[in-house]
């Protein structure tokens, strides 16, 4: 850059201007007091915190506009310690801007780099410890030195080993087996077609074996099905898929095919299931076939049938995994 | 000498006689800090990582990370009876049985949310300013590396409670983890000790938020304060400030009043917020069950953007030899956010290959002196805007009476389209700007004044700039573009071409500027 061209040069830094309390007294003296009420203000805060811990019962709620009804407790405790820590913050801050030098300093920069002497004598100091050592000379010991730090990794990884089962078919695999009633979720009472009026929806597990008091978390997020009734020539599907039906009750996993949320909005005009997560929208006239959204696969369906006590079983087991996709997945 | 000032020196000088610690000392509480309030983002971010770890400490004296099942019996009657996690149930006690619990549950989270924002926020001002140029490439680095275990953080903790939301949220993360090509069930069975939801999660990812997420912070919060502290800050162009020096205040007493006071006030603040504001009322989703999920799910924002990636990806999935590769999720859920914050670490060796500059920066540039790199980020800024606003598609489409499915078309289509007009826009706002400020050097500032002279004309008074004004805005650099001959001196073709092809056109793309006023611009308008 030319540096004639420069015309426009650095007038540098601009005078200092003085506040009126480095110069009136009476400023300064206002300034203090001024300082000394935001510090006192703080200490009514934290009386006030004190006070609403003792004093304020827990089960009284008062009204504040925009936020609603507020438990008094809570609130008092809050606003008396935030005036507590605000005022000090406050104070602190006025002090230093108005009683607190407040002459701009200028000092320079030092250069990062090291000195070429420096420089120099550290590649010396590096070069010459490295070949006491004898690392390029004895490549014995360095390479056998590489593979045990090498290998000392692994002890780690394998400590690790136990954080988990290793999945086997358990992701392939639900408690629906052929012949597992559907019960309602919650209360477990098994399910007759007439229970459920066309349009209905119903959360279904399957029936606890005996025994068992108590569906287990990981159980329900693969065992999951939502049961809905329509009007049997509403449906949409092939034969066979339409076999898996009974007087129109059609039953799909309620786990989402995308990333496991739980299906959970159906809307009866349209007959669309809409996953809240991320908006995958499934066909239910179509055997759950994705309408919308990120989901890749339709939800799978079960197929239904009729046990000798007029209660829906299940036909048969899913013929799918349930669920998000994974790698060992075949489809 | 008064008797105070006696026992301050005996303590002073037995310290000192241990340590040597007056040199330092009395080197350090002169360090002079420039001000301006941009440089106040940082402190928030580092006051809300201090006010998260009392309040944190505080809930780890009543929370019980475990699944274990409970049956509920405390003071919170809707949920009186049910079944529950001992997370849950402790979180509702917390909530309702501890006093002051709420409240510094509240004031945590809170403090989560500002914290994520003063470290984008910051961020961004370290990035449109040119902070981070040489020599400040590492603390630019450290800080990414804060940004990306800040969200990893505030994900765990806002899902230790167990509640509805903050299990659906694992469901998912466990959903991206599975997705990974070859190992993914493996390592979701690891890290879960069996199927969803199992009973190791909480307890593991307790641990994690507590203790090992924290440790790691603290090590490279105390890093990123030592090279700034090292390295002195950098300060804004203007009179008087130079490559060569700081200009500002001494760190005794101003800064120690003024920072110490700030923190103050942001905690102050943030228990204000927290006093008044609800966040994350877990007692009204209930306790986590897999087969339930409440409508409007949605994560905390800073993971909102997330969420949007993964809620507009088209439905893709691959089926090879019996194996399924889940684009729709590993596109959006590890693949962009990979790519994003590779390039957001190495963003500043990128732009010095570009300007081929390796020369030490201390002053900051304004941003419409650097167009391009504004333009890059106005770019990534609009990308994931979209995005956390396609992760709000379902609020926003109840709220405003739209169809989601519109807002899903629109943002799917936006991500593509919208980034590369805000750059173009961008780009040629800054340029816009630099001939303002061209056009405010040569003729001086409009000062709504007509006159109205002898002969008849009117005219509008313009006012010089004060000497102050016009160095601040001519007295950045205006470098041009690289010369890459792609024939060197000998006369052979370099055997880089391509790759100095793209570099020489990336510089020049980035040379583009409106010219600076010089001397002789000036003179040449004295003699009109």
């Amino acid at each position: 850059m030319a540096h004639e061209l420069e015309a426009i040069s650095d007038p540098g830094i601009p005078p200092h201007v003085h506040r009126k309390a480095d110069e009136d007294p009476i400023a300064a003296k206002r300034a203090e007091r001024q300082v000394a009420i935001l510090f006192s203000l703080s200490s009514l805060g934290t009386l006030l915190f004190i006070f609403s811990y003792v004093a304020i019962p827990d089960d009284i709620f008062i009204f504040l506009p925009v936020m609603g009804n507020t438990n008094a407790h809570q609130l008092f405790l809050g606003l008396g310690l935030a005036f507590s820590l605000f005022f000090i913050g406050i104070g602190a801050i006025h002090w230093a801007k108005t009683l607190m030098p407040d002459n701009e300093v200028t000092v320079q920069r030092h250069e990062f780099r090291s000195t070429e002497e420096d420089r120099k004598e550290f590649v010396k100091t590096a070069k010459e410890g490295a070949a006491a050592a004898g690392l390029g000379r004895r490549s014995l010991i360095k390479r056998s030195l590489g593979l045990s730090l090498g290998l000392v990794g692994l002890s780690p990884l394998l400590l690790l080993r136990d954080l988990g089962p290793l999945p086997e078919d358990s992701l392939t695999k639900t408690s629906w087996k052929a012949g597992t009633r559907l019960v309602t979720d919650p209360g477990d009472r098994p399910i007759k077609p007439e229970d459920l009026e066309v349009g209905a929806v119903a959360q279904v597990l399957p029936e606890l074996p005996p025994g068992e008091d108590h569906h287990k978390l990981s159980d329900i997020a693969k065992d999951a099905v939502l049961l809905i009734r329509l009007r049997p020539e509403e449906f949409n599907l092939d034969a066979e898929r339409l076999s898996w039906t009974h007087e129109g009750i059609i039953a799909f996993s309620k786990i989402c095919s995308h990333m496991g949320c739980a299906v959970a909005l159906y809307e009866q005009q349209t007959k669309h299931l809409l996953c809240p997560c991320h908006q995958s929208t499934f066909d239910v006239t179509r055997a759950a076939k994705v309408l919308f959204g990120p989901a890749a696969r339709p939800l799978p369906q079960l197929a239904l049938a009729l046990d000798s006590e007029g209660y829906l079983i299940a036909k048969e087991p899913f013929n799918e995994p349930v669920g998000p996709s994974f790698w060992e997945r075949s489809s | 000498m008064t008797a105070r000032e006696r026992i301050a020196g005996n303590v002073a000088n037995y310290v000192d006689e241990r340590t040597g610690a007056a040199a330092w000392m009395k080197k350090n509480l002169n360090k002079v800090f420039p001000d301006h309030w941009s440089f106040l983002l940082g402190e928030i971010a580092l006051y809300s990582f201090i006010i998260l770890l009392l309040s944190g400490t505080f809930l780890t004296f009543w929370f019980d990370p475990s699944q274990r099942e409970v049956i509920y019996d405390g003071e919170y009657q809707p949920l009186a009876g049910l079944e529950m996690s001992a997370a849950y149930a402790s979180t509702l006690d917390i909530s309702f049985e501890i006093r002051g619990g709420l409240l510094m549950r509240q004031i945590h989270h809170w403090a989560a949310l500002f914290f994520m924002v003063a470290i984008v926020v910051h961020l961004m001002r370290v990035y449109f300013t040119g902070a981070f140029r040489k020599p400040r490439e590492f603390n630019w680095i450290i800080g990414v590396g804060l940004l990306t275990l800040g969200i990893v953080e505030g994900f765990l903790g806002y899902s230790l409670p167990d509640d509805l939301l903050s299990g659906t949220g694992i469901r998912i993360a466990e959903a991206i983890i599975q997705a990974i090509p070859v190992v993914g069930t493996y390592l979701a069975f690891f890290a879960f000790g069996g199927a969803f939801p199992g009973e190791a999660f909480i307890p593991r990812i307790f641990i994690v938020h507590v203790l090992i997420l924290p440790a790691i912070f603290l090590a490279l919060i105390t890093v990123h304060l030592m090279l700034v502290w090292y390295q002195k800050h950098t300060q804004y162009p203007g009179p008087g400030r130079t490559e060569k020096n700081v200009v500002g205040y001494p760190l005794m007493p101003v800064y120690m009043a003024k920072a110490g006071g700030f923190f103050f006030v942001v905690f102050g603040v943030t228990t204000f917020i927290a006093a008044v504001a609800s966040i994350n009322p877990i007692w009204l989703y209930g306790p986590y069950t897999p087969g339930q999920i409440s409508a409007g799910s949605q994560p905390d924002w800073y993971m909102g953007w997330l969420d949007g990636l993964v809620r507009m990806a088209p439905p893709l999935e691959s089926y090879l030899f019996g194996y399924t590769i889940s684009w729709n999720i590993l596109i959006p859920g590890l693949i962009i956010p990979g790519l994003m914050f590779t390039g957001l670490a190495l963003y500043p060796f990128i732009e010095s290959w570009i300007t081929g500059d390796k020369r030490e920066h201390h002053l900051l540039d304004r941003p419409r002196n650097a167009p391009n790199r504004t333009a890059i980020g106005a770019m990534a800024l609009t990308f994931t805007l979209v995005a956390l606003i396609n992760g709000g598609n379902d609020i926003i489409a109840q709220q405003f009476d739209l169809s989601i499915n519109q807002i899903m078309w629109f943002s799917r289509i936006g991500i593509i389209v919208l980034p590369p007009i805000a750059f173009v826009i961008t780009k040629r706002i800054c340029i816009s700007l630099q001939r303002s400020d061209r056009e405010l050097v040569l003729h001086g500032k409009e000062t709504g004044r007509l006159v109205r002279l002898p002969h008849g004309e009117f005219v509008e008074i313009h006012e010089e700039l004060s000497p102050e004004k016009k160095w601040l805005l001519t007295s950045h650099e205006q470098n041009g573009p690289l010369e890459l001959p792609e024939i060197d001196k000998s006369g052979v073709r370099r055997p880089s071409a391509i790759r100095n092809k793209l570099r020489s056109r990336m510089s020049q793309a980035n040379a583009e500027v409106a010219p600076k006023v010089t001397g002789k611009d000036l003179n040449e308008i004295e003699h009109h």
